[in-house]
């Protein structure tokens, strides 16, 4: 029995630290919010060449062919940083493929997403961030082999800088008629219109199909069958973004916990007053919590167990729970610094409210459980 | 990561399981001789005092084993692996660490076999939390303390035998953590009163101890004068998971899925509600937490990592979950909830009316929550002390 890292697993954690420290303090970070992309290109092709970024894409899909576990390490530290890149979304797209796809799907794919050549993003849920099949509201109509994609799909993370899109459509009304493809960013008919969101570290962008041809060759699984695959890639992305939270919630619990360690007032640090250590106190605990939570959830995915949606569910209910007050407890006890724009807390408050959503809210999920516990 | 036992380990669960079988009278059973019979062949087994060294009388259990024993004993609502719950959990502990030679020949023996209980004198009227600011006096005066004042919140004190007790030996102190003695004390000791405490729930389990020149032979002193208060913290290598308590609670949750599918709202069975759902749901994934928070400490400790007060948080989600189930399950009864034991409509024989006025005891005994976030906030996080 053994519910920690190997020396590996930490040993990759203190170099994506390293890296993220040295070149990407939250200074760099608020830079790059202000560009168009949204990222730095030279760190990503960084980070593909340390491997990170192909991570869990198959080594015969040109990636280090390592599993969520791993992934949750990496994930954590560049949550922890609020450093925005396409990492998950290139990491779920290419999950995809290297799940569903053919040998020459992979081929053709996956080599492009594990040297950061290409980046790719998922469009796999409904509009209003829906995870339900009947929430998957793209319409691809039958043409000989191929369909043809009329319609929008919001909110897809990373979307106007993605080559490679997976996407989720559906060719009737019921669940057994989704499928899941991929379309590259030139398809003729595809149009990509940024979001404005609130957590400027990360990007969202509308996908407009009007007419978008997708061949035969670029399903992924066959015709009408992918909701089960489309189930799975969510759970794997709301893990992954658990672990995100995980690190992005020690970082606010630290900024917090130095400023209470430093602001005097009534003539003493308010670290030492309860009104503001309790509250401290709670957050740790329920950041070592959903981090269980969340650790145990990957894990169960890696061993392909079928009690992992139930594991992922808790893990993102809670974690979704948590972190959104977690975000507005640290702001509200930095007294009215916490309020500018200048000071970093305000960054990680805007991530938990792009978190707390993604791939389901806590309430979503903790119906799940309750469904799943036979209650 | 490997959530996989090794065959010893797996080997010795079997064994656990194969004396349960045989050996485990039957759930909530009232033949007393039963239990007690019961009780002997777990300490023929050395289960009983699992994780002491061998050569005073333990199991020698390896922190593993000491898991797979608790959990399997509470998956099968077995007795406490023994019969001197305070005896077996702080009194001998403190005794194979700070006893002499013949204390322990004197207590031990009888603490495993379940002789007779021990309770513990701590608490004060003035000293709850602040337990360290305790008032109650020893005098020495040749070979005995003579001993003044009064002792609160004692539980099972009017059936003890012995008692483990704190008293204030030295007044003139910087620290008021110095100045205090630990002493051995017997319950029928001349001058020594006990009048129990009804408890909300109606139950008297507490009690106060009034000192009124109670004399107490110098070798009853348990450690070094005026160093008792590190004679209450014990270094003995437990196994400090709370994975076993994890399996009371889930017990609760499954009943309240029963309970919930029976009592209704708004016509409909409760459990269709999306508002008990989710809190249904909340509780689940809590004590997930504990049960997953538990094997992350046991992992540590299996490395041998020091492990410090993190295993606080476990000990808040329990006192947090105690309440939250049993205000879950009094809300799901609707307008049945006031009714108690012994009213013919009480759901589940008034069970959870029962459970709503008995958690003080798990959430206030041993460390108040508030105290348990200091402790947090202050080791964990590095906050300024009070």
């Amino acid at each position: 029995m053994n519910f920690g890292f190997t020396e590996e697993q930490e040993l990759l954690r203190a170099e994506v630290r390293k890296f993220l420290d040295q070149n990407c303090p939250l200074e760099e970070v608020r830079k790059l919010c202000e560009t168009p992309e949204g990222f730095s290109r030279s760190l990503w092709e960084r980070m593909a060449e340390l491997g990170w970024v192909g991570l869990t894409i198959s080594e015969e899909g040109g990636g280090v062919g390592l599993g969520w576990v791993d992934l949750v390490v990496v994930l954590e530290e560049v949550g922890r940083s609020l450093f925005p890149s396409p990492l998950l979304s290139t990491v779920l797209a290419a999950k995809a493929v290297d799940l569903n796809g053919t040998e020459a799907q992979k081929s053709r794919w996956l080599p492009g997403l594990a040297d950061g050549s290409r980046i790719g993003a998922v469009a796999i849920t409904g509009d209003e961030g829906r995870l339900d099949a009947a929430g998957i509201a793209l319409e691809g109509r039958p043409d000989g082999d191929d369909f043809t994609l009329d319609g929008e799909k919001l909110l897809v993370m990373d979307a106007q800088n993605a080559d490679i899109l997976v996407v989720a459509f559906r060719t009737g009304s019921g669940e057994e008629d989704l499928s899941l493809a991929v379309v590259e960013r030139s398809a003729k008919g595809l149009n990509i219109e940024p979001h404005r969101t609130m957590d400027l570290t990360r990007r969202m962008g509308r996908l407009h199909f009007d007419g978008v041809r997708v061949s035969a060759d670029a399903l992924l699984g066959s015709a009408g069958s992918a909701w089960a695959a489309i189930e799975h890639l969510q759970d794997c992305a709301a893990a992954a973004v658990c672990a995100e939270m995980v690190g992005a919630a020690e970082g606010a619990l630290k900024l917090t916990t130095d400023f209470a360690n430093q602001r005097v007032q009534f003539g003493q640090l308010i670290g030492r007053f309860q009104g503001v250590k309790h509250p401290l106190a709670e957050m740790f605990i329920d950041i070592e919590s959903f981090k269980s939570l969340c650790y145990y959830a990957a894990w169960l995915l890696d061993e392909c167990s079928p009690e992992a949606p139930l594991a992922v569910s808790r893990a993102k209910a809670y974690a979704s729970e948590s972190f959104a007050r977690i975000g507005v407890d640290s702001v509200q006890l930095h007294g009215a610094v916490g309020y500018t724009w200048e000071y970093d807390i305000q960054l990680y408050l805007k991530r938990a409210k792009w978190a707390r959503p993604a791939f389901g809210d806590a309430e979503h999920h903790y119906q799940r459980v309750a469904k799943l516990r036979g209650f | 990561m490997d959530f996989n036992f090794t065959p010893e380990e797996e080997a010795f669960r079997d064994e656990v399981r194969a004396f349960l079988d045989e050996n485990l009278p039957e759930n909530g059973t009232r033949d007393m001789e039963a239990v007690a019979e019961f009780q002997r062949r777990i300490r023929e087994k050395r289960w009983v005092g699992f994780s002491w060294p061998k050569e005073i009388g333990g199991g020698g259990g390896s922190i593993m084993e000491q898991v797979i024993l608790k959990e399997e004993m509470a998956r099968r609502k077995a007795p406490a692996l023994g019969a001197c719950f305070m005896g077996l959990a702080w009194v001998a502990p403190a005794l194979i660490e700070y006893g002499t030679e013949e204390q322990k020949q004197r207590f031990i023996p009888d603490i495993l076999d379940g002789k007779y209980q021990w309770c513990t004198g701590y608490s004060e009227p003035g000293s709850g939390s602040d337990l360290a600011s305790l008032q109650c006096r020893a005098v020495r005066e040749g070979d005995e303390y003579i001993v003044n004042g009064q002792k609160i919140w004692t539980s099972i004190a009017m059936w003890s035998k012995w008692m483990i007790l704190l008293v204030r030996t030295q007044t003139d102190v910087e620290a008021k953590h110095d100045g205090i003695s630990c002493l051995l004390v017997e319950m029928e000791s001349p001058g020594l009163t006990v009048r129990p405490i009804k408890n909300m729930a109606g139950g008297d389990m507490f009690a106060e101890v009034f000192f009124d020149d109670v004399r107490v032979p110098v070798e009853n002193r348990l450690g070094e004068e005026n160093q008792g208060w590190k004679v209450t913290v014990s270094a003995l290598a437990h196994e400090r998971s709370s994975i076993s308590e994890v399996y009371g609670l889930t017990r609760s949750l499954e009943r309240i899925k029963v309970l919930a599918k029976s009592c209704h709202r708004n016509g409909r069975p409760a459990s269709e509600d999306p508002g008990f759902r989710s809190r249904f749901a909340r509780a689940d994934a809590r004590i997930e937490a504990m049960r997953l928070n538990g094997m992350r400490f046991l992992t540590k400790q299996l490395r041998g990592e020091p492990l410090g007060s993190e295993t606080s948080i476990n000990k808040l989600h329990r006192a947090q979950l105690e309440i939250e189930l049993g205000e879950l399950a009094l809300e799901i009864e609707g307008g049945l909830g006031v009714l108690v034991q012994g009213d013919s409509a009480v759901p589940d024989d008034g069970l959870w009316q029962r459970h709503a006025l008995s958690w003080p005891e798990v959430v206030i005994g041993g460390g108040t929550p508030n105290i348990q976030k200091n402790i947090i906030a202050e080791r964990v996080l590095g906050l300024p002390k009070d």
